[in-house]
């Protein structure tokens, strides 16, 4: 060992496949020249606003990169230059409309914001008042509890499912598919419908808070059983077969081995049909309905949730309320946000990693 | 010091210790007249008697008979598509996991069929374990709870854990380098190693006959040796099956030899005897072709 590190010489690491100067002087040269031929285009055609610019910019960016690639030869052919900028500005055009809803929702939503929002209902308060005095407490917990319970009647039916279409792959199986695929297209406010016919006016004869979590159940249970399905069909066949070749049964090897394998797959589908149905309004409308403060009363009671307090606010149509329906909907798009979000997180950590 | 040499040394070793039981047998293919095998009115080990299989309407195998004896390891070789995997399947019966199987004949395992209504088919797994082709350690579990899964798969209780942990990883010869690791994840070991922990995590349940499809094919030079030389001990006191495409490996450890062909059709024992007739005297010229390696 000694024998060889005997003249070891400093080496500093290098990136060599980092972009260097001249390709970032390229491109500021390809930029410069792009912006003056896109102002042309602005001035010199019937194209306007904000709009139009966006526009000639990206065909000016796309032919000077033609010519330049033409011109200096580089070893890149037009189409591999030209390509990334119609990938990139399709892109960009696909996010415009996405930023400027976000982008609305937040700056006229945090005008109603304030730290009662989170604490008060609206018991005394009309939907009318300033924007000082009521909040959306009653709303948020409405919310959590009627999603809550619909999880926890969709999300083990829907792995269920997913169970017998992927492990006991039965007779019924593409039958269970095709139905979980024509579920998922069914309109949400069919779901309330159904469950209005079916819970409310033969059963309860009033509308309750349960109602409207057996609707979204109805809607979040194609969400689950599809994704689980998918997570499933990851699992290898090899695994299997490691069990079975223990001596597991297939009861023992779908619960000790092939559940466990998947663990963090499943909460992904659990909360991506959390997130399916959590800002659902139609069903809840004909189901839940509204109410102006908090109850724990799930079946005698019709229950407040954020898409219904948003809906009602909209309709009282005044500046008061109207502030308050947006500041409601940006409590509603975080919250659904935050929980696409940690599926993400649970869903990128690889299989069964601790 | 080199491959070779220690193999050598290892075959040397263990080729006596089988020789009782060589005498003892005559043809094993045409194990039918074999009543030399006869323990207490049972045949000892695992005996395949007539078996076809099938997958949906494709004839894959065709009247195997083959008697495998105890404490003794038997290669099966041939090219691919012949039925070998197929048939080391069938002898634990995972060959109907696959959908639309099928099979015919008897398998007897100390002389009881094992495809009788009244057997138990998780049981029979239980005794008679399987290293598959490719590693496959439970993802979910870390090295320790992989070694014991067999047992906790199938329900049986283990007195010492942590005694049985270390003896599977010191049969499978892998105890010295995870003995300081076994909280960590099975994936995180290399394939050599992963594929030891998969015969580990067989040994646990105490197999009587220890079934091996091509264990090595994944592995580089220095783990296909480990491995072998784990198959030659743990061949003292278990009856072992291995699939294999490796001529050197199937003469390096194997007692006996079964030599499997399609023509085409159904996969069919051609030839099975000792292992140094079937390399230095083959009957068939088939077989002989193939062992020389002038096809497949």
């Amino acid at each position: 060992m000694n024998a060889i590190a005997t003249d070891v010489t400093p080496v500093t690491p290098r990136k060599p496949w980092k972009n260097t100067r001249a390709t970032l002087k390229t491109a500021t040269i390809n930029g410069f020249f792009s912006a003056v031929l896109a102002t042309a285009l602005y001035t010199f055609t019937g194209l306007d606003g904000i709009l139009g610019w966006y526009v000639s910019f990206i065909i000016s960016v796309m032919v000077v990169m033609a010519i330049v690639s033409k011109v200096t030869g580089n070893g890149k052919s037009i189409a591999d230059q030209v390509a990334p900028v119609v990938i990139s500005a399709g892109f960009a055009t696909v996010m415009i409309p996405w930023i400027s809803l976000i982008g609305t929702v937040v700056q006229r939503g945090v005008k109603g914001i304030y730290t009662g929002f989170f604490t008060h209902d609206m018991l005394v308060n009309s939907m009318d008042e300033p924007l000082n005095v009521g909040g959306i407490s009653h709303a948020i917990i409405g919310t959590l509890i009627i999603v809550g319970i619909a999880t926890i009647i969709a999300a083990p039916l829907g792995i269920i499912a997913a169970l017998y279409i992927v492990e006991i792959n039965g007779k019924a199986a593409r039958f269970v598919r095709f139905l979980t695929q024509a579920m998922s297209g069914v309109p949400s406010i069919v779901a309330g419908l159904f469950i209005y016919s079916t819970v409310i006016i033969a059963v309860t004869h009033k509308n309750n808070a349960f109602a409207g979590s057996l609707a979204l159940a109805i809607l979040m249970l194609p969400t689950v059983a599809r994704t689980s399905e998918e997570v499933l069909k990851v699992v290898p066949r090899e695994i299997r077969d490691a069990s079975y070749a223990l001596g597991a049964t297939q009861v023992r090897t779908t619960l000790r081995v092939v559940l466990p394998t998947v663990r963090s797959g499943l909460i992904t589908a659990t909360i991506l049909g959390v997130a399916r149905v959590a800002g659902e309004t139609a069903p809840l409308l004909l189901t839940s309905q509204y109410f102006v403060r908090f109850t724990t009363n799930m079946f005698n009671s019709t229950m407040a949730s954020l898409p219904t307090y948003v809906f009602g606010a909209l309709r009282t149509g005044t500046e008061n309320s109207l502030a308050r329906a947006w500041s409601a909907s940006l409590v509603l798009i975080a919250i659904v946000v935050f929980l696409s979000v940690i599926a993400r997180l649970l869903g990128g950590r690889s299989t069964g990693r601790k | 010091m080199s491959d070779s040499i220690s193999t050598d040394s290892t075959t040397e070793s263990f080729v006596p210790s089988i020789t009782p039981n060589v005498a003892s047998v005559t043809t094993e293919h045409t194990s039918r007249n074999a009543e030399n095998l006869e323990v207490n009115g049972t045949t000892t080990g695992l005996e395949a008697r007539g078996v076809h299989a099938w997958f949906d309407k494709h004839h894959a195998l065709e009247d195997v008979s083959i008697h495998f004896p105890q404490n003794t390891v038997t290669g099966l070789i041939g090219p691919s598509g012949c039925g070998k995997s197929t048939f080391l399947r069938l002898l634990n019966r995972m060959h109907e996991f696959i959908p639309k199987s099928a099979m015919a004949g008897e398998v007897l395992f100390n002389g009881e069929d094992m495809y009788a209504s009244h057997v138990n088919a998780t049981d029979i797994r239980t005794r008679i374990g399987m290293v598959f082709q490719k590693p496959n350690p439970f993802p979910a579990m870390t090295i320790g709870e992989n070694v014991l899964a067999g047992p906790k798969l199938a329900k049986k209780k283990v007195e010492n854990p942590d005694d049985l942990l270390e003896e599977c990883l010191t049969r499978a010869g892998l105890w010295k380098e995870v003995k300081d690791r076994l909280k960590a994840q099975g994936s995180s070991l290399s394939g050599g190693q992963q594929q030891r922990l998969c015969i580990a995590r067989a040994l646990a349940l105490k197999p009587e006959v220890l079934l091996l499809d091509e264990p090595c094919s994944a592995l580089d030079p220095g783990s296909t040796l480990r491995v072998e030389e784990t198959i030659v001990q743990l061949s003292q006191s278990m009856t072992i099956v291995i699939v294999t495409h490796n001529m050197q490996q199937a003469s390096r450890v194997s007692d006996y030899c079964a030599f499997f062909l399609s023509d085409g059709g159904p996969g069919r024992l051609i030839e099975a005897d000792l292992t140094t007739n079937m390399f230095s005297n083959p009957k068939d010229e088939r077989t002989a072709n193939y062992v020389q390696g002038r096809f497949g």
